[in-house]
């Protein structure tokens, strides 16, 4: 297929451009395979360079043959186009339609995308499975590395290597993946080397209602507990909702099969649930009239920080048995892709000074989202503007964005990155020239020959001059577990998501910057502080050399 | 807190008792165990290690005896402060005792038995009373640009015959005549006739206040129409003036009745008449009754308070008032009902807005000095000092303080002062360990002989000026500009350090702000460094080019260095702690943080395996 037959007028001139906080533009609107450009032919003005992946839908008008045509953005941004002639509105408005909604993935802009800068290390290669396992080998003797799902074959949403204890061999996984749902056996997620503990995932038990057990799957779990200890498993799902998964083949371990877990019952909601409450809360804060408190009253039906608070406490909780209780812990929902990643991934957040780091949170969402099977095409597929409620759209991955941030806010000092980082990699998610986020799990990826024909987005972020963009200048490596607060006067609205198009931020990035020049320069003074100390002591010995004869 | 151990003598027969401490909010939800102290001025409680927690009697807002449980009798003391404690008494005779007893100690019947009366902050006379002169409103009044062609210092109010509410120098328009103003001051409420609140010396218009006119549904002043045709005329830049009626509609309607009300355009010339409704104190009182917001409702539960909403109305007035003088250069009189309450917080807030010297830590006390002091916003009452009437009680004060935190959210470097020097001026608005709250107006500080018996708090705060200082200050483009506020309702937010000041669970771990504030001090005193350091070393190398020529005086310089290195050594130990102090990691343990919504949820779950201990998640296996 041409692009060029999607593509019904590529260019029109006198298009006004309308952004909040923004004087209009005036320029010409041109409509390319994977952009739209407007572009005011002038110096000094920038230019708007968007994805039509990133759209999410379309409104048009007409006053007169004054066409109009609103975009709402996948990242939240509202902009709106003044197109003269209805004609070329029309043809403009169903271009944008079609190409922000292709459906082969083989098409997007990734596959076509050139990279302009010089790639010092492919991003493709930084996270593999092996490294990450070597970090950990030293301190671990009863785990190892599995390839059982070299071909896809025994879990399609695994990646080919996984880490399983020692005591369990290839064929014994086999056997439990057709006890749990969708082949994801259990698996280990993070290891405590404080203590030893582990954390795993896995999908759930296919007990059904005949209470179907799987001597593997018991002896697979209990091999992570030491003599005489005890385990938790957190099911993020309420009693009744995974009482009710039986009926449908699915369940949840049974007391008497695994006597020696202990199953906490959580709520993190799923699916459309998320998604709606992502639409309201969007919604709400793009309604500059509303008073007081109806915005009030709507940020909090929107439920998003209720949400918020579910999932951090959920992870608390894991950390906590964890760090304090000193158990191993199995995590898992339903499939084990959503609600059981993000538990697993803010524990680890909380625990493991490593994670907070740059290279950590991306070694972590390298991990525990992409090579876990976080179904990204499909859980990003739209954002807070779409119409088409399809039940795998939700914000999972934005979730837990928020809720990083949220830990990032109350201790600003213990993350090498800030919040743009995190605004980044939100919008890498969902519409982006990279390949990482592309597909739904390894199998996927490794079909569409991503790493040959794509670029990875680390290889782009971990780029000095990317990094420094992207780097807390606050940062003091702190190798303590930290515990945020899940009180509700201690969370907040992201406004730098939320808000980020309806407010002007200029007051806030100047004394952002402001800040930043102080710390600069207390680093700048100390380094000349030392130097001057370091003459004077040397003048000291020569004057001591000196005197001694 | 602020505290002073040394002036609080014990009582003779000073209660004390073994209690358990239940701060709900504190470091670790474990009840501390504690000896309880009762003084003349403060409750003491000291834990069992050796850790202090002063309360001023003045701060309690009330002491609730709640039913007796197996470990003791809880006793809830809440506090003006916005701090919540929890006591447990072994024995419920005691707490009956102490409950008495803080209920009169809490609650004094006259002026002279309030804190400030017996406070002693060691200073001798002449330091109390240049203390008291620090903040002078003449001096004020000659930075504004007034008295001038236009406006003039009137005597008329000079023995507070005319409005005892008022202060005594009151600055009107040159050609209004002390019977215009006489005869003004009859027709409004409780006398407060139009006087100058801010003079805006480029555009030349005026900030007046005044109270409601006795208009009823159709009477008239001649002099009053001719008193604020004055002060439109005494504007060369703009003969309209705009009058800002603070009201709702309805209620300045429902005035009417009772032969007040608000002024008719008909009979005033070249006015623009506004109401821009703002709730009476009787409303906010009864917010700020429900501010024990519970965990699980939080947002509607603040909705429902309604105090965001009064906090915006107050805000958008301020701003249509500050546009009228910036965009308009027309002068403006506002009024309320008697015009000592919302008038005060949209004078001030309005001036705050247009005139940055306002924004810096003395202009922030001269603005609380002018347009709340000394126009007669009634403290005491408001701030219930004395046991009175409790429907007089109410937060305007801290609402417009509320508003100030606001605007330095969106303007971060306009203002020289940080959050801290908000909370402690609102600690002090009821500790009454100082003179200047102290009293409903200035006729009655007069009397109480306050400058005599009493110290002022502005000093104090000046001397600890370091601790109040906003790191971030002094951005051009926002320190001198009129500020123009955003109040789209996602901008007003929950003020969790005001409200929360004692939950330190609740606060970020870490705060950028005091990291900032430091590194700021600690570049002074780099810059310092660096400064001796290169002396020392030019010193030494011109002895060094010397020294090649008299060895005698090399030997002589010797001695010092020694005491050179020493110096340098703690200059360098004194540094590093800096840092350190800064880092530390509060939240390190997961006790200190409030999970017991999980442990509930643990409980919930299996009630058989988890147990729910001091709120903090406790498995028993």
């Amino acid at each position: 297929m041409e692009f060029a037959e999607l593509i019904k007028t590529p260019r029109v001139d006198n298009v006004v451009l309308h952004r909040p906080f923004y004087p209009p533009v005036e320029g010409t609107l041109c409509l390319t395979g994977h952009h739209l450009i407007l572009s005011s032919r002038q110096d000094n003005t920038e230019e708007l360079w968007l994805l039509h992946s990133n759209i999410d839908a379309i409104d048009k008008r007409f006053v007169g043959p004054l066409g109009t045509i609103i975009i709402k953005c996948k990242d939240f941004r509202i902009i709106q186009l003044d197109i003269p002639g209805m004609e070329e509105c029309l043809n403009i408005a169903s271009s944008i339609e079609a190409l922000s909604t292709l459906d082969s993935i083989t098409l997007m802009y990734p596959f076509f995308y050139r990279p302009m800068f010089e790639v010092i290390e492919d991003g493709w290669h930084s996270f593999l499975p092996e490294q990450e396992f070597e970090l950990y080998s030293s301190a671990i003797s009863e785990w190892r590395l599995s390839y059982v799902n070299k071909e896809f074959a025994v879990c399609p949403s695994y990646p080919p290597a996984v880490i399983v204890p020692k005591a369990v061999d290839d064929e014994a996984l086999r056997k439990v993946a057709t006890f749990r749902h969708g082949g994801r056996f259990p698996v280990l997620s993070y290891y405590h080397k404080k203590n030893g503990m582990v954390i795993m995932r896995s999908g759930q038990p296919l007990t059904g209602t005949n209470g179907r057990r799987c001597k593997e799957d018991e002896k697979l779990i209990n091999a992570t507990l030491r003599a005489g200890k005890r385990g938790y498993i957190i099911d993020t799902r309420p009693l009744n909702v995974a009482q009710q998964a039986r009926a449908k083949g699915g369940g949840f371990e049974q007391e008497a099969h695994y006597p020696q877990w202990r199953r906490i019952h959580k709520s993190i909601e799923r699916y459309h649930i998320l998604q709606e409450s992502l639409i309201k809360l969007v919604e709400s804060c793009n309604d500059q009239t509303q008073n007081m408190d109806r915005w009030l009253s709507k940020l909090e039906a929107s439920n998003w920080l209720t949400h918020i608070k579910e999932i951090l406490t959920t992870a608390c909780l894991a950390a906590q048995c964890l760090d304090r209780e000193g158990a191993s812990i199995l995590v898992h929902g339903t499939e084990g892709t959503d609600s059981t990643l993000q538990v697993t991934s803010l524990a680890q957040i909380i625990l493991e000074p490593r994670s907070r780091t740059i290279r950590g949170f991306e070694a972590l969402i390298e991990r525990e989202w992409l090579q876990a099977g976080h179904p990204f095409q499909q859980r990003c597929a739209q954002s807070a503007y779409c119409n088409s409620k399809q039940k795998w759209e939700a914000p999972v991955f934005l979730l837990f964005l928020d809720c990083v941030w949220q830990i990032l806010r109350q201790f600003p000092c213990s993350f090498e990155f800030n919040e743009n980082f995190l605004i980044m990699l939100f919008e890498h998610a969902y519409a982006s020239q990279f390949g990482t986020f592309l597909g739904n799990n390894e199998s996927e990826r490794c079909k569409l020959k991503l790493q040959q024909k794509t670029m990875s987005l680390w290889s782009w972020v971990n780029r000095p001059s990317e990094l420094s963009k992207f780097t807390n200048p606050l940062f003091e490596a702190n190798n303590l577990v930290i515990w945020p607060s899940v009180a509700p006067q201690s969370l907040q609205l992201w406004e730098g998501i939320f808000l980020r198009w309806n407010r002007s931020s200029k007051y806030l990035d100047e004394a952002y910057e402001e800040m930043v020049n102080i710390i600069e320069y207390n680093k700048e003074l100390q380094a000349k502080v030392n130097l001057l100390r370091r003459q004077l002591a040397e003048l000291e010995t020569e004057d001591g050399v000196q005197e001694s004869p | 807190m602020f505290m002073h151990i040394d002036t609080t003598p014990l009582l003779p027969d000073s209660l004390s008792y073994l209690l358990k401490l239940l701060d709900r909010f504190s470091t670790s939800n474990k009840s501390l165990t504690g000896t309880l102290y009762l003084t003349a001025t403060h409750l003491l409680f000291i834990d069992a290690h050796q850790k202090e927690t002063w309360i001023l009697h003045h701060h309690i807002a009330s002491v609730e005896k709640l039913a007796l449980t197996t470990s003791g009798c809880p006793l809830v003391i809440q506090c003006k402060n916005f701090r919540t404690v929890h006591f447990i008494v072994p024995r419920e005779r005691d707490c009956h005792d102490i409950y008495n007893s803080l209920l009169q100690l809490s609650k004094q019947a006259k002026y002279e038995d309030l804190y400030a009366f017996s406070y002693n902050p060691k200073q001798n006379d002449a330091e109390r009373l240049r203390g008291w002169e620090l903040i002078d409103l003449a001096e004020e009044y000659k930075r504004m640009g007034v008295p001038n062609s236009n406006w003039q210092l009137s005597d008329a109010n000079r023995d507070y015959k005319i409005c005892e509410t008022y202060p005594r120098e009151l600055y009107v328009p040159r050609i209004a005549s002390k019977p215009i103003i006489v005869g003004s001051s009859k027709f409004r409420s409780k006398g407060r006739f139009p006087v100058l609140s801010y003079y805006h010396q480029s555009k030349e218009a005026a900030i007046c206040r005044c109270s409601q006119p006795l208009s009823g549904f159709s009477a008239r002043c001649l002099e009053d129409e001719h008193l604020l045709q004055a002060i439109s005329k005494a504007n060369p830049a703009n003969r309209y003036m705009y009058v800002m009626d603070t009201r709702p509609r309805l209620n300045a309607m429902a005035n009417r009745a009772a032969g007040k009300g608000y002024e008719n355009e008909d009979n005033y010339s070249n006015i623009r008449f506004q109401f821009v409704g703002i709730e009476n104190i009787h409303v906010m009182r009864s917010i700020n009754g429900t501010k024990g917001l519970s965990v699980n409702d939080f947002y509607s539960g603040l909705e429902s308070s309604g105090w965001l909403r009064h906090i915006k109305a107050v805000m958008d007035a301020a701003i249509f008032l500050a546009k009228a003088i910036e965009a308009e250069s027309a002068s403006v009189l506002v009024h309320c009902s008697d015009g000592w309450d919302r008038t005060s917080q949209v004078c001030s807030l309005g001036s705050l807005l247009l005139d940055p010297y306002y924004r810096t830590i003395r202009g922030f006390m001269v603005l609380i000095e002018k347009d709340w002091i000394s126009f007669g916003h009634k403290f005491s009452e408001r701030c219930g000092h004395l046991d009175g009437d409790p429907k007089e009680v109410s937060p305007v004060f801290t609402q417009f303080l509320e508003c100030v935190w606001h605007l330095t959210e969106q303007f971060p470097q306009a203002f020289e002062f940080n959050e801290a020097f908000l909370l402690q001026i609102h600690e002090h608005i009821h500790s009454c360990q100082f003179g200047n709250f102290i009293g409903n107006c200035q006729k009655e500080r007069e009397e109480l002989k306050l400058k005599e018996k009493t110290y002022s708090l502005w000093p104090f705060l000046l001397d600890d000026q370091k601790k109040y200082l906003n790191p971030l200050y002094g951005s051009q483009s926002q320190k001198s500009a009129v500020l123009e506020p955003n109040t789209v309702s996602f901008n007003f937010k929950f003020w969790r350090n005001m409200y929360h000041q004692f939950d330190r669970t609740l606060h970020p771990r870490q705060s950028v702000f005091n990291i900032i504030m430091n590194m700021n001090e600690q570049n002074k005193q780099l810059e310092k460094d660096i400064k001796d350091l290169e002396s020392q070393i030019k010193q030494r190398k011109n002895k060094q080019t010397d020294g090649i020529l008299s060895k005698e005086l090399l030997n002589s310089v010797r001695p010092e260095s020694p005491a050179l290195k020493a110096t340098l050594s703690l200059k360098e130990q004194a540094l590093l702690p800096v840092n350190d102090v800064l880092r530390t990691i509060e939240g390190s343990s997961p006790a200190d943080n409030r999970y017991s919504e999980y442990a509930d949820e643990f409980s919930k779950a299996e009630p058989a395996v988890v147990s729910l201990e001091y709120g903090v998640a406790r498995m028993t296996c």
